[in-house]
């Protein structure tokens, strides 16, 4: 089963042209790692399928074209997005910045946020801009989890956080996995080999190895050409 | 000291108005990235619109027929503000060069509009006689007029500000001032907000088109392009999309220029207010109550 298709995909940002023609397919219930070096365009890919960043060529979800949809439009469709850098409303409550994602018609299922996450139940009135960047990670996952979606687009969940966090974070992540289809850009390939059972590789704006994650991450000589990391 | 109070009230009364024009002005500049350079036409439009009520339906007592000037006012600069961003900004959001010239296009052909229509000449707006009255204050003798303006902006900033904290749209416009893609990402149409917010920048500045008529005791087409550059100081001086901020600068530009009119010499005050901004500048560049550009 295939959750998404994307293929030729081309996007510029400004006059770069960052992804030359990408195509691969995210398996459905399942956890896909996008990989590759930094600046490959994996989070331009997000953004893209995200329609946050104007592309060419064709992305399906479920079958359903979705180039040039809204961004509003493909959330309400239920894809999630987690940006990288988090991006909470810093300047906005704990509660405030869930109260935004709920959706008229939808029961936000603030009990699954709370029970993934219950330091932010105890902090609803606190300024998310003063959260510690482990919590912030937290309140981004909380929002995207607060609807049910279809498709989770999750952006470096890991990045710059204390081994304690990310274990708490991989938690999270495997739960909310269990009942959706995630599309994880992760730099850590630790984290994607622990999460992900499907993996695609970026180099310089083009797919260079779909496949088991497994296979690439016990392949020292793949990882090492393609993600320039060690595996022992 | 009776003479320091009155010009604190008189200072007070004109950041009342620097408000009503600036507040709109920082939030569609926030949310939208948009330089809104025919803002200044809604204030203007809004006092033409308080004149005509005051002139022409003098079957309402003079009160009332006040009351009545700055709804209308209101109502016509809200209408506007929709009007310019459904018809016109909507088809330029993200191109900024052609934003500003069809902004700076829009403000003069308004103003030229107006005053082919009411001659460019001050019409003067007339007040019941309550306002030129005076209230005895710490001593001094205070019209109150000056009251009223700033009852009422101090009125419709609390009111402005309780939009923002407690209803859906003030929450969707504080988040989208911050980062409006990912308000968007959330499966929110910011858009919609968009048009929220140049009615209500629009509305507020009706508003302070009425009051300005009664502050500056006459109307004309110039109005608003005048104290465009004021709010424009008040918006960079309060950091941009900040109410609050809006507010503490309004006070703090429109003191300034009160006291160095009457205490230094008539006419250094603007020149003062220009000094303000380049040390906030210096000092605190995203504006005091601004957050810094990330």
């Amino acid at each position: 089963m295939t959750a998404a298709r994307i293929a030729d995909l081309h996007v510029w940002r400004g006059e770069a042209h960052i992804l030359h023609g990408v195509g691969f397919e995210v398996a459905a219930n399942a956890v896909t790692a996008l990989l590759g070096r930094n600046g490959v365009g994996k989070t331009t890919t997000l953004l893209a399928m995200m329609g946050l960043l104007p592309a060419k060529g064709s992305i399906q979800i479920d079958g359903e074209e979705t180039v040039g949809t809204p961004t509003h439009e493909l959330a309400r469709r239920g894809i999630g997005y987690v940006p990288e850098d988090r991006e909470v409303f810093a300047g906005l409550t704990v509660a405030e910045n869930f109260r935004l994602a709920e959706r008229p018609g939808v029961e936000p299922r603030y009990d699954l946020v709370y029970e993934l996450f219950p330091d932010l139940a105890t902090r609803p009135d606190q300024p998310a801009g003063t959260l510690s960047g482990g919590q912030q990670q937290m309140l981004a996952l909380g929002r995207a989890l607060l609807n049910p979606s279809r498709l989770l687009l999750i952006d470096e969940p890991t990045k710059g956080l204390a081994p304690i966090v990310v274990e708490h974070v991989m938690e999270a992540l495997v739960r909310a996995s269990s009942d959706t289809t995630v599309l994880l850009v992760e730099q850590n390939l630790w984290v994607a080999a622990e999460l992900a059972t499907h993996a695609v590789v970026l180099d310089q704006g083009t797919v260079v190895y779909t496949g088991e994650m497994a296979a690439l991450a016990t392949d020292g000589a793949l990882a090492g050409r393609y993600l320039g990391v060690e595996v022992r | 000291m009776s003479s320091f109070v009155l010009y604190t009230i008189t200072g007070l009364g004109l950041a009342g108005l620097y408000f009503l024009l600036a507040s709109g002005l920082s939030l569609i500049f926030g949310l939208m990235s948009v330089l809104n350079l025919a803002h200044g036409a809604f204030f203007a439009a809004g006092g033409f619109a308080a004149w005509w009520v005051m002139d022409a339906l003098t079957v309402l007592p003079p009160g009332l027929r006040f009351v009545v000037a700055v709804v209308l006012a209101g109502l016509v600069g809200m209408v506007a503000g929709a009007l310019v961003e459904r018809g016109l900004i909507r088809h330029l959001y993200g191109r900024h060069v052609e934003q500003i010239l069809l902004t700076i296009g829009l403000g003069m052909a308004a103003v030229a509009l107006m005053g082919g229509w009411f001659s460019y000449d001050p019409r003067l707006l007339s007040q019941p006689a309550w306002f030129t009255d005076t209230t005895v204050i710490a001593g001094a003798n205070v019209p109150n007029s000056r009251l009223l303006i700033l009852g009422v902006a101090a009125v419709l900033l609390v009111g402005l500000m309780l939009f923002l904290a407690r209803t859906r749209h003030g929450l969707i416009i504080r988040a989208g001032v911050e980062n409006p893609n990912m308000v968007r990402a959330l499966g929110i149409d910011v858009d919609r907000s968009f048009t929220i917010v140049f009615a209500l920048g629009g509305l507020l500045a009706g508003v302070g088109g009425a009051l300005a008529g009664v502050y500056f005791n006459g109307i004309s087409p110039n109005l608003g392009t005048t104290q465009l550059i004021f709010a424009f100081i008040v918006v960079v001086i309060g950091g941009l999309g900040s109410v609050p901020g809006t507010a503490l600068a309004a006070v703090l530009v429109a003191l300034t220029q009160v006291y160095v009119n009457n205490y230094l010499s008539t006419g250094v005050g603007s020149i003062s207010v220009v000094g303000l901004l380049a040390l906030v500048l210096l000092i605190r560049p995203q504006g005091l109550l601004g957050k810094a550009a990330p």
